[in-house]
């Protein structure tokens, strides 16, 4: 076998294609459990954006903050969060990750830095700049992401964040993770300039952009500006340019986009395919080891929607706990 | 004697005893310190009417002044509170607070149910509120109704310089997120306090006078408004028992219906205006758990259905006063049951 072109190791390239796997077979099983109707509210589905979240977290630890978006199970999964606590709370089950009380728009796992998927566009970049504050009063070198896609990098909470962080100097990273759709609208209708580097500059900020589909250039631009601000080099802006292969939420007939649109994405701009195929390419893993990998997940998510399934339904006595710490 | 000092003097001191015992306790806001990145003094406010005045000479870095960035600031200090960290966060003018409402009644109020009860956030979000500074429509609102009303938030309006140490200093070691509102009109006021630190509980109302002939159930400035009407009315041999809720959430509703069931007289006085506010609140509960003990109908003075006017004549009828009070009084005892 020849050896390694890669600037990370093979252990770590395995990794890296085990963490997309399985939220890439999360995910595709949500949207056919979905459509079954055993899932109760509102899903938003990563599928199709796994190389970002994926090359982004490998880079962190568990003292690192992320705070997510509406389309959360990616960076969750990526962020180490359980994968069957996970799936009890998309079915509102107890012993879920946040009891059943969260459900997908909400998951949260504040012990592995995960401060949570969110439902307010926007929202978590003033947190993560709190994240980052507590970091740096820390002393650590521990840093804090926040994710917002290319709709809510219009809210006011992320512009003000990118000033907040710029001029206290936080050891925040702000990733928009531009699918080209704002849910039904596309990006270039709703954001005013070409590139988010621009933006960036507009704040003060370093940007840069990578394809958000290949998880090399994810990874190493990634590991540059993290690296940067655990040093105190303060925050940076990275712009994941990547491909939605569901709706804006389950159920959304997704009329708004061009004809073969989504078989062109599938075909050509799939993370997990371009992966494979440069791994394999390369010589450095085969193709009968990733195959195994894709044995494993699905048994992992078959057995984390069977447990999510047979998890028992919260009673009314759960409904008004944990309100306040005390009260 | 115990020496006297003003409620600003009395949340500044708690401030730098808190700061002092917790190195997790951090300040931050609009001009807090003052004078950041310019050539002329540092600490040249302390706030904008001088209530953190002093504190960046003990205290450092860990007051932090901020852009004028409400989201972004007062989001901040909430995450730092996920993360370990006691921020007390000053708003200025409760107004401000519809700038930044998501960050607070979407984001920190409910961490805590939204995350399964493993989530905690004790930040405190101080904020001046009330009217009588001629200060006009966006600079004078009592909106403690608004954050009262959401779950997850627990609100703070003291009367008193004491009140004000003992609760703000309970606020910061409050694992919840507290809205501690300052009446800006109360600044001034002094009374005596202690030097020695002390956090005074949540959820307990204080009976400031004890009357026999009616119940008035208030809190902040109107306190005191109810104080100068208990004077009026004593004069005519009516005694007014007037009970001081402190903490609007959580509330000590107890106390009040133990009040009321000794009077049998309710009057509700708020500042804020009277669509499903504190008094109608307080009025609603006391219907439905004391009803029997009632003499009389249950009044209340609230501000007008309308925005605070600027004009001095216009803002001194807006604001709730005693003669207001003393008639509400008067009301409900003339309809008094035989």
């Amino acid at each position: 076998m020849a050896g390694n072109p890669f600037p990370q190791s093979k252990e770590q390239l395995l990794q890296a294609y085990r963490t997309m796997r399985t939220i890439r077979d999360f995910e595709e099983r949500l949207h056919v459990d979905f459509g079954r109707g055993d899932i109760p509210g509102f899903v938003h589905l990563y599928a199709g954006e796994e190389a970002a979240g994926t090359g982004i977290m490998m880079h962190l630890g568990d003292g690192d903050r992320i705070a997510s978006t509406h389309r959360g199970h990616g960076h969750c999964i990526a962020k180490g969060v359980d994968v069957v606590a996970m799936m009890k709370e998309i079915y509102g089950r107890k012993g879920g990750a946040c009891e059943g009380k969260g459900g997908s728009m909400h998951i949260a796992d504040l012990s592995k830095g995960m401060m949570g998927a969110n439902g307010i566009l926007g929202a978590g970049a003033p947190l993560a700049c709190g994240a980052a504050l507590a970091a740096k009063f820390r002393g650590k070198g521990e840093i804090a992401i926040s994710f917002v896609g290319d709709g809510a990098s219009n809210q006011g909470t992320f512009l003000e964040s990118l000033n907040l962080a710029a001029v206290w100097n936080l050891p925040a990273i702000f990733v928009v993770e531009n699918n080209g759709y704002a849910e039904s609208t596309s990006r270039d209708y709703g954001v005013a300039v070409d590139s988010y580097v621009d933006r960036a500059a507009g704040f003060g900020l370093p940007g840069v952009t990578v394809d958000g589909t290949d998880f090399f250039a994810v990874h190493e631009a990634a590991g540059e500006i993290i690296q940067r601000a655990r040093k105190g080099g303060g925050p940076a802006l990275l712009e994941c340019k990547m491909v939605r292969f569901f709706g804006h939420f389950e159920g959304d007939a997704q009329t708004y986009r061009g004809s073969g649109e989504l078989d062109d994405i599938r075909s050509h701009q799939d993370c997990l395919k371009k992966f494979s195929a440069a791994v394999t390419s390369a010589g450095v893993i085969d193709a009968a080891s990733l195959k195994a990998i894709d044995k494993e997940v699905l048994a992992v998510i078959e057995n984390a929607v069977k447990q999510a399934k047979a998890a028992p339904q919260p009673t009314a006595a759960d409904l008004t706990t944990d309100v306040y710490v005390s009260y | 004697m115990a020496r006297k000092i003003s409620m600003k003097q009395a949340i500044n001191e708690a401030l730098d005893q808190e700061m002092t015992r917790d190195p997790s306790v951090i300040v931050m806001g609009e001009d807090i310190v003052g004078g950041a990145g310019g050539d002329g003094e540092r600490d040249a406010w302390g706030g904008v009417l001088g209530v953190t005045k002093g504190l960046y000479a003990k205290h450092g870095d860990r007051l932090m002044d901020t852009p004028l960035s409400e989201s972004a600031y007062i989001g901040a200090a909430i995450g730092a509170a996920a993360c370990g960290m006691r921020p007390v966060a000053e708003l200025m003018f409760i107004d401000f607070m519809g700038v930044c409402f998501d960050q607070i009644y979407n984001q920190a109020a409910k961490f805590r149910y939204m995350f399964g009860g493993k989530a905690e956030t004790p930040v405190v979000i101080r904020a001046m509120v009330g009217a009588g500074f001629r200060a006009a429509a966006q600079h004078s609102q009592m909106l403690t109704p608004l954050f009262t009303h959401i779950p997850g938030l627990k609100v703070v309006c003291p009367s008193t310089p004491y009140d004000t140490k003992g609760l703000l200093i309970q606020s910061i070691r409050d694992n919840d997120p507290v809205i501690f509102c300052e009446h800006k009109n109360l600044y001034g006021f002094e009374g005596e306090v202690p030097e020695a630190s002390y956090a005074i509980p949540f959820g307990e109302a204080n009976v400031v006078r004890e009357g026999k002939h009616a119940s008035v159930v208030t809190y902040g400035l109107m306190v005191h408004r109810a104080l100068d009407a208990a004077a009026l009315l004593a004069k005519e041999g009516i005694e007014l028992e007037v009970v001081d809720l402190r903490t609007l959430s959580p509330l000590d509703i107890d106390t009040v219906l133990e009040s009321v069931e000794k009077t049998g007289h309710l009057v509700c006085v708020d500042e804020a205006n009277p669509r499903c506010n504190i008094a109608a609140d307080i009025s609603a509960q006391v219907a439905q758990q004391a009803f029997g003990a009632l003499k009389g109908p249950i009044e209340m003075v609230s501000a007008p259905h309308s925005p605070v006017p600027f004009s001095p004549v216009l803002e001194d009828l807006y604001i709730p006063s005693a003669d207001s009070i003393v008639a509400a009084v008067k009301r409900s005892r003339a309809g008094a049951r035989q």
